[in-house]
């Protein structure tokens, strides 16, 4: 039995999460700090991939990433193809759970008082330390619900991932697109199989990491409650 | 001077426009809900920018739009309370206190929490969060925090608007033993009068946005220098008034002709006197002391605590309940005289009275 679509589902997920994790609060807090009205096009754009069909999401990374695409050709000058890679799926799934870690970073973000930054800088406080040592700890349970949200969705996807990635066995081939090409290939045992151990390592991980936040977040409360 | 402020902002309903010096002695900042006390206080700590002016902290310019100098908040060290307090509810009352501090050694840092716990009598409290601390508590966290900088200055907003009035004198004598020693610019934004009185030396009160009287708190509580201050620091009684060529003072909405000790070089534009310096006579005693005796009507009374406040006319009451003057009396007085049937003897005393130019 081949195992390979568990380990590069996961290796992909964790990546993509981290990316994700970075990205979208960095995104988060650059947004927070700006206003107007053309940044509402912004807002819409960081969404988009959460609403489009993830072909269509695959389908614009290919005209990206691909042999013409401006992307392909700044990667072919260091001698790197993206398309039908192990990166490809990690593209593809950081860029379809980017826009639930937004989302979810940026409702945390804002519900931090605003008084409580302003105090910190009064002290002396760097940007970066306020950011860090105030606003980031304050809406850390939002931000790990958007982390564990970004986990879920990128350990699901499917449709961006085959229109980019393709389907090579040990390579790219995930758990999702191992099913589909095992019912393609009428093997039934194959695809219940491989249903069964998506269900498992997603329950596993889901339930484990609720179990953990909620553990962290009771602490928090008792914490404060002193 | 120690602290040099000016400044103009443009906000919402009004223009912030306010300039004045603060030396070392306390400051007490009086105003009206939404007079740009707050604006002000953030202005000076760099969390807004002004539109233009200076702010000048101990020979430091940390404002100037001339210059273009803007220096942010984080490099002023100006210590300020937040009218909430603004505690980081996920540090502990040491973690919060000692944040300023961050770049000094540990063993220092501890020291000089330790210091100023032990001196804001925080000792019991240290290794709370604040969400389990008393109101009174949480302000004491945040003033031994915001002092822990060593600040250049001191900016309190509304530091005690928050807490219940028996722990009030409690803060309030905490924040006199603050003042006393801290030989720097402090600044305290109060809409509280007699908040204002206690813990300033000087009074600058406020409306909308620009400095309505500005000097040693005595002499804006004596002699206010307009009808809008002397309403601000709480005078219930105006009038209407002209000068008259032998120096008398007609109180046109008064109706009565009055001797004012005040010299004024100009025409007075009103005449006031504070509630609780109406005194009342016995009738028929004459001699000097009739001068500046009203016969008087009430028209209703009001009670508080210790004293009561008369709502007097000084024509025979008609059928509306206008009235003239509103006096304070200790109710111990007040029972002296409330059965005598009016008229009463009211007594605006000479050297009580005040006149304002505007």
């Amino acid at each position: 039995m081949d195992w390979s679509p568990v380990w590069i589902s996961l290796a992909t997920s964790v990546t993509a999460t981290a990316i994700t994790l970075v990205v979208g609060l960095a995104a988060a807090v650059w947004r927070e700090r700006h206003s107007g009205p053309t940044l509402a096009l912004v807002d819409g754009i960081f969404l988009l991939p959460l609403v489009l069909p993830p072909t269509v999401v695959g389908f614009f990374l290919l005209l990206l990433f691909g042999r013409h695409g401006p992307l392909g050709q700044l990667l072919l000058h260091f001698g790197a193809t993206v398309v039908f890679s192990w990166p490809a799926t990690v593209i593809a799934a950081t860029v379809v759970s980017f826009p639930l870690m937004y989302i979810t970073a940026r409702a945390a973000l804002e519900q931090v008082e605003p008084g409580l930054l302003q105090a910190a800088r009064t002290l002396g406080a760097s940007e970066w330390r306020v950011f860090r040592e105030i606003a980031l700890p304050l809406a850390w349970p939002g931000v790990l619900a958007g982390t564990i949200l970004s986990f879920a969705r990128a350990l699901g996807e499917f449709g961006a991932t085959l229109m980019i990635a393709g389907n090579i066995p040990g390579r790219t081939e995930t758990i999702p697109i191992a099913i589909y090409f095992a019912v393609e290939a009428d093997d039934i045992q194959r695809a219940l199989y491989w249903c069964a151990v998506d269900v498992v390592i997603s329950l596993a991980l889901l339930s484990g990491l609720y179990y953990w936040t909620r553990t962290q977040g009771f602490g928090r409360a008792r914490r404060l409650a002193g | 001077m120690a602290l040099e402020v000016q400044i103009e902002k443009k906000l919402p309903d009004f223009e912030l426009n306010v300039a004045f010096t603060a030396s070392e002695e306390p400051l007490s900042i009086l105003g009206p809900s939404g007079a740009g006390k707050t604006m002000l206080l953030r202005c000076i700590a760099g969390l807004e920018r002004p539109d233009r002016g200076h702010v000048v902290l101990r020979d430091r310019i940390l404002f100037d739009s001339e210059q273009n100098i803007l220096i942010p908040a984080l490099r002023r060290r100006i210590g300020m309370v937040f009218q909430n307090y603004a505690l980081f509810p996920h540090r502990t009352v040491t973690e919060n206190i000692g944040f300023g501090l961050h770049a000094l050694p540990r063993e220092e840092r501890a020291a000089r929490v330790a210091a100023l716990i032990e001196r804001t009598h925080l000792k019991e409290l240290a290794n709370r969060y604040p969400r389990a601390l008393s109101g009174g508590e949480q302000q004491r966290t945040a003033l031994a925090r915001a002092l822990a900088i060593d600040p250049e200055a001191l900016l309190l907003d509304e530091p005690l608007s928050a807490l219940d009035t028996h722990l009030r004198s409690q803060v309030e004598a905490q924040l006199q033993e603050v003042f006393s020693t801290y030989q720097r610019p402090a600044l305290l934004v109060t809409h509280n009068i007699e908040e204002a009185y206690r813990l300033g030396e000087r009074l600058l009160v406020m409306s909308r946005g620009r400095v309505a009287a500005y000097g040693p708190k005595e002499e804006i509580f004596r002699r206010p220098p307009s009808r809008e201050v002397g309403q601000l620091t709480g005078c219930k009684n105006f009038s209407r008034a002209r000068m008259n060529a032998d120096g008398s003072v007609e109180a046109l909405d008064w109706g009565c002709k009055l001797r004012v000790d005040q010299a004024l070089s100009k025409q007075p534009a009103h005449v006031g006197i504070r509630a609780h310096h109406i005194d009342f006579m016995e009738a028929g005693k004459g001699g000097n002391a009739a001068e500046n005796v009203f016969p008087c009507w009430l028209v209703r009374a009001s009670e508080t605590p210790f004293r009561e406040t008369l709502y007097l006319r000084l024509q025979p009451p008609g059928e509306d309940t206008a009235y003239d003057l509103q006096a304070e009396v200790f109710k111990e007085k007040w029972r002296c005289f409330r059965d005598v049937p009016c008229p009463w003897h009211a007594r605006l005393s000479p050297e009580s009275l005040f006149l304002t130019p505007e």
